[in-house]
């Protein structure tokens, strides 16, 4: 299964994160696989970076942004994505760690993107029982041509890393790219402003990708260890759920899966997936 | 108060935090950035432990490292009832470190495939995988043949001991390392009484048990 490579165009021509930089040493080649392709990554010194596909030889478009290296398998039509919080100084710009995960990278990201499973998966942390309803929430696909739901809000129990209470969360998630999704959710200490989790994610193939999380917590009350301790907690819970999702694909057929008023923002995702011809890592669903 | 250097998904500190919470201990956590940080090969931890490895406690100045030598420390020291190590029964205490040694191989096999396929840890994942399942088989014999005398635990005690908590995480976690434990009747038996004692936590991977009572 993992033979299948990518025939989506936007896929193929649009950027995605390989390594993390601080995994590579110099001078020793990395190798990973992306969208069945297999590449190795070299960093020669700071600024030599090569990434090359193994089957051909050939040298592919590559980069280094946010502390991760980047590739693209044809020619980029478009730059890596923008986030202007990396410019803010009191805020970490971490790594999170990179996790792999056996499922398809677009159902990482629609669980990313789903509250309802917080009181469940994340008993005690980003959730409890009773409180188990999502709240209505209003979804909108922007000028930019993202998947934004707004007006989010969930009452969790320990929010953050830096939480010491329960406390009602503002949400705001936004589907970026199809395998780039964010979420900014209120600081417990500053709560006019917001932390913003990204994650990275690599199809390295249709049913196996690998979760690049990039953590911009703003800094005050905060150790870069408790941020991706935090982190890594909370994705590891999700981790076992994931790789028990059957098929490990995500069906756009709006009839193969059933949602309920809080899928909302997965109806979204999914019908922008379909529209926009995204079909790796998906089953796809002739419009 | 105990201080433990922690990973949270490392399953040999969460061995700790569990038997911590069965019984009944006060500790706090010192969160050491394992992974990706590898701040376990810095040199403030190195000093601390000089294999590099967590989990280590400290406890009033007593250093230790090794999760399988903390548990024995942690349960002669702090179970009022002696159950979980039984400081005056050699029969057992010689059992118990039979199967502390066996969760140390659990460790080398299973936790070793789950950090290949989770954390890209460079490991022969065929080996490592058969290696458990190896394991897991006789440990399910083990334990299948103790339901038939009535024996609930690994070792030969009407209760659980410390041999129990150690060889349970990586059980526990194993599916992420791709290692089924669809073919282990009794050991899916046994965790299920595990996650009914008195004071049992989870980690993350790990969910408690459900309602129904074991099977």
């Amino acid at each position: 299964m993992g033979e299948f490579r990518c025939v989506d165009r936007s896929l193929l021509n649009d950027w995605h994160v390989v390594a993390e930089r601080s995994a590579l040493m110099s001078n020793s080649a990395f190798t990973t696989r992306l969208m069945g392709h297999d590449l190795q990554v070299t960093l020669d010194g700071r600024y030599n970076l090569r990434v090359v596909e193994l089957d051909t030889g050939e040298e592919v478009c590559s980069d280094s942004r946010y502390g991760f290296i980047w590739a693209c398998l044809g020619r980029p039509e478009r730059d890596i994505i923008y986030l202007p919080e990396t410019n803010e100084a009191d805020r970490h710009l971490l790594s999170g760690g990179s996790i792999a995960v056996r499922v398809s990278g677009l159902r990482a990201v629609e669980n990313f993107l789903d509250m309802g499973h917080f009181p469940f998966v994340h008993t005690g942390w980003l959730g409890d029982e009773p409180h188990t309803e999502v709240l209505p929430y209003n979804v909108t696909i922007t000028a930019a041509d993202e998947v934004l739901a707004t007006d989010c809000k969930f009452l969790q129990p320990f929010a953050s890393p830096t939480a010491r209470a329960a406390m009602l969360v503002d949400y705001i998630y936004k589907v970026f790219r199809p395998y780039t999704v964010a979420l900014y959710k209120s600081n417990p200490l500053d709560p006019d402003r917001k932390d913003l989790i990204v994650l990275f994610i690599q199809p390295v193939d249709e049913e196996n990708c690998i979760v690049y999380s990039y953590l911009c917590y703003l800094k005050q009350g905060l150790e870069a260890a408790a941020a991706r301790s935090f982190m890594q907690l909370i994705f590891a819970q999700d981790k076992p759920i994931l790789e028990n999702q059957r098929p490990r694909r995500l069906p756009l057929d709006p009839r193969a899966e059933t949602p309920i008023r809080a899928d909302a923002v997965s109806v979204h995702y999914r019908r922008w997936l379909r529209d926009r011809s995204v079909t790796y890592g998906a089953i796809a669903y002739p419009v | 108060m105990i201080k433990l250097y922690d990973y949270e998904l490392s399953g040999n500190c969460y061995k700790l935090r569990l038997l911590m919470s069965i019984l009944g201990v006060d500790y706090k956590t010192v969160p050491v950035d394992f992974y990706p940080g590898r701040e376990h090969k810095s040199e403030w931890f190195l000093k601390l432990n000089p294999l590099g490895q967590l989990p280590v406690v400290d406890d009033d100045g007593l250093v230790l490292r090794d999760a399988q030598a903390i548990l024995v420390y942690l349960a002669a020291k702090y179970d009022a009832a002696g159950t979980w190590y039984p400081r005056d029964n050699p029969e057992l205490l010689g059992e118990i470190s039979q199967w502390l040694a066996f969760a140390d191989g659990i460790t080398s096999t299973a936790s070793a495939a789950r950090l290949h396929d989770a954390l890209f840890y460079d490991f022969d994942i065929n080996t490592a995988r058969a290696g458990a399942h190896r394991l897991f088989r006789i440990l399910d014999e083990h334990l299948w043949f103790g339901e038939r005398q009535e024996r609930q635990w690994i070792c030969s005690a009407k209760q659980p001991t410390i041999a129990d908590i150690a060889c349970f995480p990586y059980i526990m976690l194993s599916e992420e390392g791709g290692i089924s434990r669809q073919d282990y009747p009794a050991i899916r038996r046994w965790c299920d009484r595990i996650k009914r004692i008195n004071g049992f936590i989870v980690m993350s991977g790990v969910f408690p048990a459900g309602p129904a009572k074991a099977a």
